[in-house]
């Protein structure tokens, strides 16, 4: 019954709403717009003795993750009815105050869906008890597609794991792809001084991974999100370094003798890294083994290359090059193949294929001013594009989060640069960072 | 004039670094030393009896060959005021100094007490060709010759040809160039290109790498040592101005000169 549901949510997707600019064709083929989601409410979850104090981040978190997952429409909690259930024993046949899935479903509250539940600490550990109940179920038992106990520490990191963990099953359930332990990397800007930090997707425990005291930029994760490579001046010339997520430590790589090495990608299978060099006197696509042998030249041509790209489905490199404006081109693997995938017009920079390598983001002057830089979405096989982001400063570095539906990018519309994730479509915006300047970030699983 | 504003660079530096205490006096840095024995020390009964004397003063070797150095050495007694003439002016009473004359030259160490005066010489014999005009008259070190005699080569946006500005910046910073590589035999030189804040960070750290290397081609076809300049790319990620204009867009776009190792 349940999944049936589900499917029906998902077949009957409206394609009519408009959007930023340019057709929204691709927008609306990675995020369905508000007609046709299924109608979800959540109460305020309680807690029981020291798992209380932890409520309100708990509930922020829980809330959040299923907002901006943008797979639902949120009721509105003044809709909500006088009592809200915490078990599934508290629900009753009948009630008019909450405490049937009928009041649920019927108005002002509308809603498809309900998630209620409670933490408690047993033995140390906080444990949430989360139910997701469908609403138009005549009992009980048939309307629960979730009922599950999480675990976390007694503190707000544990409330925001469980909340999130609970926020996953949810979202799956309706075909999400789940954001957990996912990580974004970027670059913090202190002074005359750039180093990589990590923080969680939601802008939460943001630490530092490099301590160069020198210029750490461009950072790319690798697609099982184990390494990060990027480019360091830590030596006076830009260098690559990889370093390893988990431990922090770097990775040996042996630089080719050149004046740059820079803007580093890893392959699909993460077992080779293609970059920039400047070995030939002028910076080209380049390959190497992830410690840096076996390098060799993919690309010739008299125009200036960075940013190498290879579509997660592989075949395909995505680059950057002039001569001229800098424009987005693509390749084969071998360097051949060469077509320009921009339409000359502005400046277009920072590539980033979506997981399922059908859509290529990046930024592009184009409409507006030398360096006023957006999002756009294409469709390399048919030129089509989107624009994202518009009228809001000058916006950068987009890259896909892994459930393809989520972006990560930088922006100066608050007046300094700073991070910011939302829906592919443009909407469920949040800004991730506040202290420092912040760019160059990208979403590892 | 030049060795006033030498030495107030040094003085700044020191003063930078450990504190300004360091910069009041402007007196030469004599190195450590014995201080004056008993002539000027008033709890010696004797003390105002006796005459200066001058224990030693010889300068090791007594010759030497042009752009060599020698030392001088010299200690006195019963004294409390003691100087060396040639221009090295008041020194504690026993010490060692190190000298370069570039002629034969005679030292005078005047040693005064309260009792008298006492004078003594030594001369150093100084072989060789005659010193050439050509000899150092510039910066003492490479940052302050890289930092004063070399400037900026301006570029087009999204530009790495060398235009008429540039080329004459240029074609007087090889010659600079020439000297600054003979005066600093081991020195070299980094050829920074930087760029405007408008283009991405990363085609921008790869027009940088053009930039610096446009610019160290032209150098080199001028005759300067290529072996001896570095290149090296920071896009834009160290503007010297953050101002969204057309003149801070200018000043960022260039290839700038800096001291290497």
């Amino acid at each position: 019954m349940v999944s049936s549901q589900i499917i029906r949510t998902l077949l009957f997707v409206s394609f009519s709403a408009a959007t930023l600019s340019g057709q929204g064709n691709l927008i609306q083929s990675v995020i369905s717009k508000t007609a046709g989601k299924p109608n979800l409410a959540v109460v305020d979850f309680r807690g029981t003795g020291a798992a209380q104090p932890l409520m309100n981040t708990f509930n922020g978190t829980l809330y959040s993750d299923l907002e901006t997952s943008g797979l639902f429409t949120m009721v509105s909690k003044s809709f909500y009815p006088l009592q809200n259930p915490q078990r599934p024993e508290d629900l009753k046949p009948t009630s008019g105050q909450g405490m049937a899935l009928a009041d649920w479903a019927g108005t002002p509250v509308n809603a498809n869906w309900l998630a209620f539940g409670y933490n408690s600490v047993q033995g140390g550990q906080l444990v949430l008890y989360g139910y997701l109940y469908d609403t138009s179920q005549k009992t009980a038992e048939s309307a629960q597609a979730i009922g599950k106990r999480y675990f976390g520490s007694v503190d707000e990191g544990g409330a925001r794991k469980v909340a999130h963990e609970f926020a996953a099953d949810i979202i799956s359930k309706f075909g999400g792809g789940s954001l957990i332990g996912s990580h974004i990397y970027f670059v913090r800007e202190t002074g005359r001084v750039k180093e990589i930090w990590q923080m969680d997707y939601d802008g939460q425990n943001q630490k530092a991974l490099t301590h160069s005291g020198s210029l750490s930029i461009m950072p790319a994760v690798s697609n099982d999100g184990s390494k990060l490579a990027y480019t360091s001046f830590a030596s006076g010339t830009p260098k690559l370094s990889i370093l390893s997520t988990e431990s922090g430590r770097p990775l040996r790589f042996y630089n080719q003798e050149a004046s740059l090495n820079a803007t580093p990608s890893f392959s699909p299978d993460g077992a080779t890294v293609y970059y920039s060099s400047s070995a030939s006197g002028l910076p080209q696509i380049y390959a190497a083994n992830l410690d840096g042998t076996n390098f060799r030249r993919v690309s010739v041509s008299k125009a200036i290359q960075v940013e190498p790209k290879v579509n997660p489905k592989g075949g395909v490199i995505a680059f950057v090059a002039g001569p001229g404006h800098q424009q987005i081109y693509r390749m084969n693997l071998e360097g051949a193949d060469v077509e320009r995938l921009t339409n000359g017009e502005g400046e277009a920079s920072n590539p980033s294929w979506a997981p399922d390598g059908r859509l290529l983001l990046f930024a592009w002057t184009r409409g507006y001013s030398t360096g006023a830089f957006n999002i756009f979405l294409m469709d390399p096989s048919t030129r089509e594009f989107d624009q994202l982001t518009s009228n809001a400063g000058r916006n950068e570095n987009p890259s896909w989060a892994p459930d393809g539906r989520h972006i990560v990018f930088t922006s100066n519309r608050s007046g300094s640069f700073q991070i910011y994730s939302m829906l592919a479509d443009g909407t469920q915006l949040q800004r991730l960072t506040s202290s420092g300047v912040n760019r160059s970030p990208v979403w590892g699983k | 004039m030049r060795m006033n504003r030498t030495a107030g660079t040094i003085c700044l530096a020191a003063a930078l670094a450990f504190g300004v205490t360091a910069c009041k006096k402007k007196t030469p840095i004599t190195p450590p030393s014995a201080p004056i024995t008993s002539a000027a020390n008033t709890t010696d009964p004797n003390a105002g009896k006796l005459k200066p004397a001058i224990l030693t003063f010889t300068v090791e070797p007594s010759s030497i060959e042009r752009g060599q150095s020698a030392t001088l050495r010299w200690s006195v007694s019963n004294a409390n005021a003691v100087s060396i003439d040639n221009g090295i002016g008041e020194v504690q009473g026993a010490g060692t100094r190190r000298i370069t004359p570039t002629e034969s030259v005679t030292y005078t160490l005047t040693a005064a007490g309260p009792n008298g005066t006492v004078s003594g010489r030594t001369t150093v014999n100084v072989t060789g060709a005659a010193p050439t005009t050509n000899t150092r008259t510039g910066p003492t070190n490479l940052t302050e010759a890289v930092n004063t005699m070399l400037s900026d080569a301006m570029f087009d946006y999204d530009g790495n040809t060398i235009r008429a500005d540039a080329q004459q910046a240029l074609n007087k910073n090889a010659d600079a160039l020439k000297k600054i590589f003979t005066d600093f035999p081991t020195g070299s030189v980094i050829v920074e290109g930087h760029c405007d804040e408008r283009g991405s960070a990363e085609y921008n750290l790869g027009l940088g790498d053009q930039r610096a290397s446009s610019a160290k081609a032209y150098l080199v076809q001028l005759g300067v040592s290529g072996d001896r300049l570095k290149t090296v790319s920071y896009g834009k990620e160290r503007p010297q101005c953050t101002e969204a204009n057309d003149d801070c867009y200018q000043r960022n776009r260039r290839a700038h000169f800096s001291a290497g190792q």
